[in-house]
């Protein structure tokens, strides 16, 4: 029987000739001290980048690509298909480790130095690599075609058309028309299914092939410099002094992680489901609270928290900036330590782009800058604030509500966090200061003048004057007794 | 004439091949380019901008905004709901109105009207609108896009056909809305 098969793998590489070229890939002799499991997330991006494929594949078979029947036949691939759920969340978070694993993988290269020399390209690839993993999860929550699709691709093109002359071109270009409609999502399938992955398989066959010709960097020691004269042939006398062969000696590692890696995704899929579809892609419908998949989270907060002055430079400025920087990486540093204990700004890099992301994603997990569209009719004004209060100030909250202060301002923790929260308002604003501000806006508060009377404008002050603790005495201009000559009297009074 | 300096036949042909492969290349770009461009080089006439009504004078309300629904100028077979847009309309007095876009001026997410504080706003970045359409606060640097309309024959109609975008667009290409009266 062995005989057999070896004759039939013999009659087909005779032909073939691939075995001689993959067992010197297979045995290519590797540092013994990068069998590490720091070393395993590059293979892991790639196993899932492959489960992409065939998932998506399979998505194919059932998914329709036209705007009028594209959500209809995710709710199909949810409900009738037998297991299409299941593929559908296979896809939603395979895509959802992949953007993971392929950012840890830049973060574990970056700071183990391995980009320097003579690894630059391998670098520079990977960075197209990162964008295209970017693109495909971008396009990828567009085929998903609902309402969070839909209007994705309106702040796309709002984006897009900000860029100067050239704007509504690209906008024009982006959608395939004038208006986000079946044209867009055509163009996208064909950019999620045949552009971007033919790229990246190309790119990621060149990766590879560098990881194999130029081999694994070792692993960094404080101390051991990477000169372009020297650096080659020290790597190849490490390798023949202290290497092994990559296949068995390090790749079971790379295994047993794809394996983990897989089997991660399997059970996100089957405990948390698939993404979506949520509501139509109907544009009538407006009660909507459209927001992007969790990779770009920290860019739904950015453009909330960027002054509007800065906005549009940062968005057309800042993308050129950090890619430059990313692939000028290398070059600027292509020599020198590659232990991360010797630098000191890498590691600080990593952890302020790190703390920075998180902070963002965190706040656009609760989106405290915009304001709660139903706060004013959903949550009542709790009933201690009401306590003992006049019917003036009552009927202020009254007002307080019906004229939706409430979207934006908090009492008792509920409501809008967009303004301050009012729990204590009274112990930081005068009554002046009060109707000054509910009049002419200001800090960022519209302005009520003209859409409160003078009587509403007087029981909403009154409310407001009433929200301090107890026994903190509200907030009152000194001078206010004086100018109103009340207080001239009490001064004559006490004179006499 | 040395060997190095002479063009053998074959290396001729070969170069002639090239050549005779870019002529063709070039050939074949031009009409792939110009459907590439497609969408874009339409539009340069704006001719996808067309009058549409949204409804009759006496459905708007006098000094009241309301959500009136209209359908792209321009439908392609498979655009489904999507060319199903929906907007404010909001009537002054007698003939006169204001038409906003649903998109906010920041990103273009859907505003709503709230009548009882006289605000739009917006769901996705906090941006504000006052009743006429110019900025309250918030990220927007503007205040909300207005499509061109008149009224005809008792109907109120707008010139749509386009997406509003903060960058200059043809038809809502005026950067604020006029003073409300």
């Amino acid at each position: 029987m062995r005989r057999v098969i070896a004759q039939i793998g013999d009659w087909f590489d005779q032909r073939l000739q691939l075995a001689a070229p993959v067992r010197e890939v297979a045995e290519h002799p590797v540092p013994r001290s990068t069998a590490s499991w720091f070393y395993v997330f590059g293979s892991a991006a790639l196993v899932v980048f492959l489960m992409q494929l065939v998932t998506g594949i399979l998505l194919a078979f059932v998914y329709v690509p036209s705007a009028s029947e594209a959500w209809s036949s995710l709710q199909s691939l949810n409900h009738d298909v037998t297991l299409g759920w299941f593929i559908r969340a296979m896809h939603g978070w395979g895509s959802n480790f992949m953007v993971a694993i392929v950012l840890i993988h830049m973060v574990q290269v970056f700071l183990f130095g391995a980009y320097k020399f003579p690894r630059e390209l391998t670098w520079i690839l990977g960075v197209f690599l990162l964008l295209m993993t970017l693109g495909m999860a971008f396009s990828g929550q567009v085929l998903r075609f609902d309402q969070d699709a839909y209007w994705g691709l309106g702040i796309g093109a709002s984006i897009a058309s900000r860029v100067p002359i050239a704007g509504p071109a690209i906008v024009k270009l982006m959608l395939g028309g004038p208006i986000i409609a079946g044209a867009t999502l055509s163009r996208f399938f064909a950019l999620h299914v045949f552009v971007i992955p033919g790229m990246l398989i190309g790119f990621v066959c060149l990766h590879v092939l560098m990881v194999v010709k130029l081999g694994i960097n070792e692993w960094p020691m404080p101390g051991r410099v990477v000169k372009r004269a020297t650096y080659t042939s020290q790597y190849h006398e490490l390798t023949k002094k202290d290497g092994a062969p990559f296949v068995p000696y390090a790749v079971w590692k790379d295994m047993f992680f794809a394996a983990f890696i897989l089997l991660a995704v399997a059970a996100c899929a089957l405990y948390f489901g698939p993404f979506g579809p949520t509501g139509r892609p109907d544009p009538t419908i407006i009660q909507t609270v459209p927001k992007p998949d969790y990779f770009f989270l920290w860019l739904y907060a950015l453009l909330s928290l960027l002054p509007p002055s800065l906005e549009t430079p940062a968005l057309l400025i800042g993308p050129v900036i950090v890619i430059t920087g990313l692939i000028l990486l290398p070059f600027l540093s292509g020599e020198g330590e590659k232990s991360w204990r010797r630098r000191p700004i890498a590691v600080l890099t990593v952890l302020l782009v790190a703390i920075t992301l998180g902070t963002f994603t965190h706040l656009a997990g609760f989106t405290p800058w915009s304001p709660q569209m139903n706060a004013w009719s959903g949550d009542p004004v709790p009933a201690k604030f009401l306590h003992g209060t006049s019917a003036l100030e009552r009927q202020g909250a009254l007002v307080f509500q019906s004229k939706q202060c409430r979207n934006c301002h908090s009492l008792g923790e509920l409501g809008g966090q967009r303004g301050p929260a009012l729990d204590t308002v009274a112990v930081r604003l005068t009554q002046d200061q009060l109707i000054r501000q509910v009049i002419q806006g200001g800090g960022n508060m519209p302005a009520y003048g003209k859409n409160l009377s003078p009587p509403e404008t007087t029981a909403l002050v009154a409310f407001l004057e009433t929200l301090h603790p107890a026994g903190q005495a509200p907030a009152r201009d000194a001078s206010r007794d004086v100018a109103l000559g009340e207080g001239q009297e009490e001064h004559a009074s006490a004179q006499r | 004439m040395s060997d190095e300096n002479m063009l053998s036949r074959r290396g001729l042909l070969m170069k002639l091949g090239i050549l005779f492969n870019g002529l063709v290349a070039t050939a074949i770009a031009v009409p792939i380019v110009r459907f590439l461009l497609s969408s874009v080089t339409r539009g340069r006439s704006n001719a996808y901008l067309s009058w549409v009504a949204l409804g009759r004078v006496g459905e708007f309300p006098e000094g009241e905004t309301r959500l009136a629904t209209f359908r792209n100028p321009y439908v392609m077979p498979t655009d489904g709901k999507t060319v199903d847009t929906a907007c404010w309309v909001r009537r002054i007095a007698g003939d006169q109105f204001q038409v906003f876009a649903i998109n906010c001026a920041h990103l273009g997410c859907p505003v709503r009207w709230f009548p009882q504080s006289g605000l739009f706003m917006c769901p996705c970045h906090g941006g504000a609108y006052y009743r006429d359409g110019s900025r309250a606060s918030g990220p927007p640097e503007r205040g909300l896009f207005e499509y061109p309309h008149k009224v005809e024959n008792g109907l109120v109609t707008i010139q749509a056909g386009e997406l509003p975008t903060p960058g200059l667009s043809a038809a809502l290409s005026r950067k604020e809305p006029p003073c409300a009266a």
